[in-house]
């Protein structure tokens, strides 16, 4: 069906296509008030993340790196915890966490949902029936009912809790891939392609999915912050990281008894979520925004 | 009607508007004055980008706040500005002085409300009238624009009608009013031509009968000298010219106007002549036959959970033709007529479900796969929309290149050059190759378009309303190109079109379709000159004049379930009617 030099000038053409849209799109990136800020957090959490043993001021594992349970002071700028573990410490060291997180969660689902909905969108008859039927019965349920039983299959842990995030919503990635895919699949230009005899390949890879990837990358940042929650929420419910791992959502749930006596150990790590939650969602409306060329003519 | 004792009933003096602020601020409308007397029809006549429907929105309050900014000027009616007016008292005036029709009637009536409902609000609204006042307005209004069963239309929904069903209610709900004047964005424009006839012929009636002023916005010469009293040229938001109808199509003062009059194709120009104009010294003529086609049969199901379900709509009903090498066979008709399906099907874009498609004597619907993409080396197509048409996402030497590299005939440094000559070619230039679509002209699109199908050196192109989307001015150009490109290369066209004056231009032979069925086909002059087909004398007669001291006749009354839609006879060599 398709030829290996065909191949080769297709991965010649995917690469000659970016570079000339890339200039006006970060700067448009940074002109939109929301894609600038989000994309300060998402650095400094990116920076956060990779020079952790050099900004942190303790070892996020050692115990009794102070007084236990201590309020936030100059030593311990957000307290310490019940184990006398710095707390900012260990904030540091779970945006490593978080990030993994985001991108192996997202990853999964953008990769295996893309390639659905393109397959299924592209193919049209049998093939996008069933696949999409498909889809629609795992989109019956919650995402996080799924993610639950992916768990009982592979077992606890932030890994495996990282893998069923980004199972459970494949549904999501592949409708929105489905739908994308049937609009583009409907322009002439669509059509103009087909008249000039191209291959599946080439209609697929060259033609469609360089149409389709834009929106992706807006709904995939949108879903780095899911993600996020969703794995703090598994990992509240314990069924995420693990001790002494320093991840948000477990430091939440293990400060909860401790709420009244020491708050700081519950509002800095549920601060750093919402946060980058926020990064997130602000650097998706950005992208959007400069992605979207009735912004780009002004 | 036009004098100039009378006082005018609006005046435009200076209007200036831009958009956007600082360095991005852009003048669309330059110091634009003009009168409008009462009972006058003005034309504001210009291309896209001459700001003739911003300067007319303005009036009205109705460009996008924030974006758009009337700089200066006045506009007064009534004894007020119109541009200093609140937007409440704007409201006032909207839709009871001043009212409006525009171009779409699929989206300008609101899709969730009755007719009933939509004729009547502004009534109740401005006038004060109680309900079934209203509604015996509305009534008589829908009575006057010509439509029947009143009540039952009063009842019905948008989608319940056609398209100049609507543009009649659009009309119904603008002159229930009574206004002053009324403003006609490209009324006609989104209209098949037998439709626009009567429209035209309707606004025409009721402003004698209402006395009402027209503003109407077109860029159609034939709908201009038809209806206008008197025109104003816009060229880039520039008043280039205004005059009485008759002098602007007489003696045209500026060259704008000189040049945009001889673009107009004009249905009749080239009656006397058996072939095309020659473009080139020893043009290629029509020879061997190239394509065949005979009994295609279409019909469109809807799809029902798993299966077809039974019934649907009959694109295609049993239609054949042939066509020879650099040949231009045209297919007319009105939207809805089956002539873009058969220019898909011939491409084998869609599958028929019944018929013979034989190009050079290979029968195109046996081949598989693999095979139908190899045989599209000898057929391509140029599309309608050139905006929509290219992808967004390569550049346009890519995109030209994109056929030669499909098929394999270059690559590398020959790839290149071959690249280049084609954009010289068409008349573009080689440094254009590094450019997106969306840094092109409309007319630039197009000649791209058009060398995209060139690139693999095809016999056959199918061009599916080439220049429907396109600026008369450029419109010419294109369809220069085109044949010159067809006698220097003996290219054979498949050209589908609902423009009779442009078929007449470049057509060798024509086909009329209608409802799916092709009602008459023969050598050009044979059937333009010498219509046999009641249908095709209607779709003639519909075409408006660019000359103003000619009046286009009577429509002729087409019963429309009694044509004859059967087998094609021959009445003459190579003439065939349905009978």
């Amino acid at each position: 069906m398709i030829h290996s030099s065909s191949t080769v000038e297709l991965a010649d053409d995917l690469a000659a296509d970016y570079a000339p849209h890339k200039r006006s799109f970060w700067r448009a990136l940074v002109a939109s008030p929301s894609g600038l800020i989000g994309l300060v957090v998402v650095a400094v959490l990116i920076l956060a993340a990779l020079l952790a043993p050099v900004i942190a001021p303790y070892d996020p594992l050692r115990m009794a790196a102070g007084p236990r349970l201590q309020p936030p002071s100059l030593n311990h700028l957000m307290g310490t915890d019940d184990f006398g573990r710095d707390v900012i410490s260990r904030i540091i060291y779970g945006a490593r966490l978080t990030l993994q997180i985001g991108v192996i969660a997202v990853g999964i689902s953008l990769t295996a949902g893309l390639l659905l909905g393109l397959v299924a969108g592209y193919s049209s008859g049998w093939t996008e029936r069933i696949l999409m039927r498909l889809v629609d019965v795992l989109f019956s349920f919650t995402e996080i009912v799924i993610a639950l039983a992916c768990l009982a299959i592979f077992g606890v842990g932030l890994t495996n809790a990282m893998i069923a995030i980004g199972i459970a919503s494949i549904p999501f990635y592949a409708r929105v891939t489905h739908s994308v895919v049937l609009v583009e699949k409907g322009k002439p230009y669509f059509e103009a392609a087909v008249a000039a005899g191209a291959g599946h390949m080439r209609l697929i890879f060259l033609h469609l999915l360089p149409n389709v990837v834009p929106t992706l990358i807006v709904i995939g940042t949108l879903g780095v912050s899911t993600a996020i929650l969703a794995a703090a929420g598994l990992s509240f419910l314990g069924l995420g990281a693990q001790p002494p791992q320093p991840e948000w959502g477990f430091m939440l749930s293990s400060s909860r008894d401790l709420i009244s006596r020491a708050p700081w150990m519950m509002i800095f790590p549920g601060l750093a979520i919402a946060i980058t939650v926020l990064g997130f969602n602000l650097l998706g409306d950005g992208i959007r925004e400069a992605l979207d060329p009735r912004q780009k003519e002004r | 009607m036009t004098s100039d004792t009378t006082e005018p009933l609006l005046s435009v003096k200076g209007l200036t508007i831009s958009f956007g602020r600082g360095r991005y601020r852009n003048v669309v409308v330059k110091d634009l004055s003009y009168d409008l007397h009462p009972g006058e029809t003005l034309a504001i006549v210009g291309e896209s980008g001459s700001g003739k429907s911003v300067s007319s929105m303005a009036l009205l309050g109705l460009l996008p706040p924030g974006a758009a900014n009337v700089e200066s000027g006045t506009a007064s009616f009534d004894g007020q500005d119109l541009l200093q007016l609140s937007d409440e008292e704007l409201r006032g005036i909207r839709g009871d002085r001043v009212t409006m029709i525009f171009q779409e009637p699929m989206t300008s009536l609101t899709p969730v409300l009755r007719i009933g409902q939509q004729l009547t609000e502004a009534l109740i609204e401005h006038k004060g009238m109680s309900g079934s006042e209203a509604a015996a307005r509305g009534r008589e209004m829908l009575t006057l624009v010509g439509l029947d069963k009143v009540e039952r239309r009063m009842r019905q929904f948008p989608h319940e009608l056609s398209g100049g069903m609507r543009q009649r209610v659009m009309i119904a709900m603008a002159m229930a009013s009574d206004p002053a004047i009324l403003l006609a964005d490209e009324p006609t424009t989104a209209l098949d031509v037998t439709v626009q006839a009567q429209i035209l012929d309707l606004m025409r009636d009721l402003k004698t009968k209402f006395g009402t002023s027209i503003i109407l916005i077109t860029h159609d010469m034939g709908v201009v000298a038809e209806m206008a009293d008197r025109v104003v040229v816009m060229r880039k938001g520039v008043k280039i010219e205004e005059g009485p109808v008759e002098s602007i199509f007489e003696v045209p003062q500026h060259d704008y106007t000189k040049a945009l009059l001889a673009a107009v194709p004009r249905l009749g120009a080239h009656a006397a002549a058996a072939q095309p104009r020659t473009v080139v010294d020893d043009p290629a003529r029509p020879g061997d036959r190239l394509l065949h086609t005979e009994g295609m049969s279409k019909t469109f199901r809807e799809r029902g959970l798993f299966v077809a379900k039974s019934g649907g709509t009959a694109a295609m009903q049993d239609v054949g033709f042939d066509l020879a090498t650099g040949e231009t066979l045209a297919l007319v008709g009105e939207s809805g007529s089956g002539k873009s399906t058969t220019g898909r099907a011939v491409l084998r874009l869609l599958d028929l479900d019944e018929g013979v498609i034989e190009i050079g004597g290979t029968d195109m619907r046996k081949l598989s796969g693999t095979a139908v993409r190899k045989a599209r080396r000898e057929m391509q197509m140029i599309f309608q929309d050139p905006f929509a048409s290219l992808n967004p996402r390569l550049s346009a030497g890519r995109l030209v290149a994109e056929p030669m590299v499909i098929h394999g005939l270059a690559s590398g440094k020959e790839l290149q050059d071959r690249t280049e000559q084609l954009f010289l070619r068409v008349g573009l230039e080689a440094d254009h190759m590094r450019r997106f679509p969306h840094e092109f002209s409309g007319g630039q699109r197009q000649r791209l378009s058009i060398a995209r199908a060139l690139s693999v050196n095809p016999k056959l192109i199918v061009a599916d309303e080439p220049t429907s989307a396109l600026d008369v001015s450029v419109q010419a150009q294109v369809l220069e190109l085109m044949l010159e490109l067809q006698q220097s290369l003996g290219l054979a066209y498949l050209f589908i079109s609902h423009d009779m004056a442009v078929v007449e231009e470049v057509a060798h032979r024509v086909a009329v379709m209608r409802r799916g069925r092709i009602v008459e086909i023969g050598p050009r002059q044979a059937v333009l000159n010498d219509p046999h087909h009641a249908y095709t004398r209607a779709l003639l007669a519909a075409v408006p004049v660019p000359d103003p001291t000619r009046t286009r006749g009577t429509l002729p009354v087409l019963d429309i379930d009694q044509l004859p839609m059967g087998p094609l006879a021959e009445v003459a060599p190579q003439h065939m009617v349905a009978s």
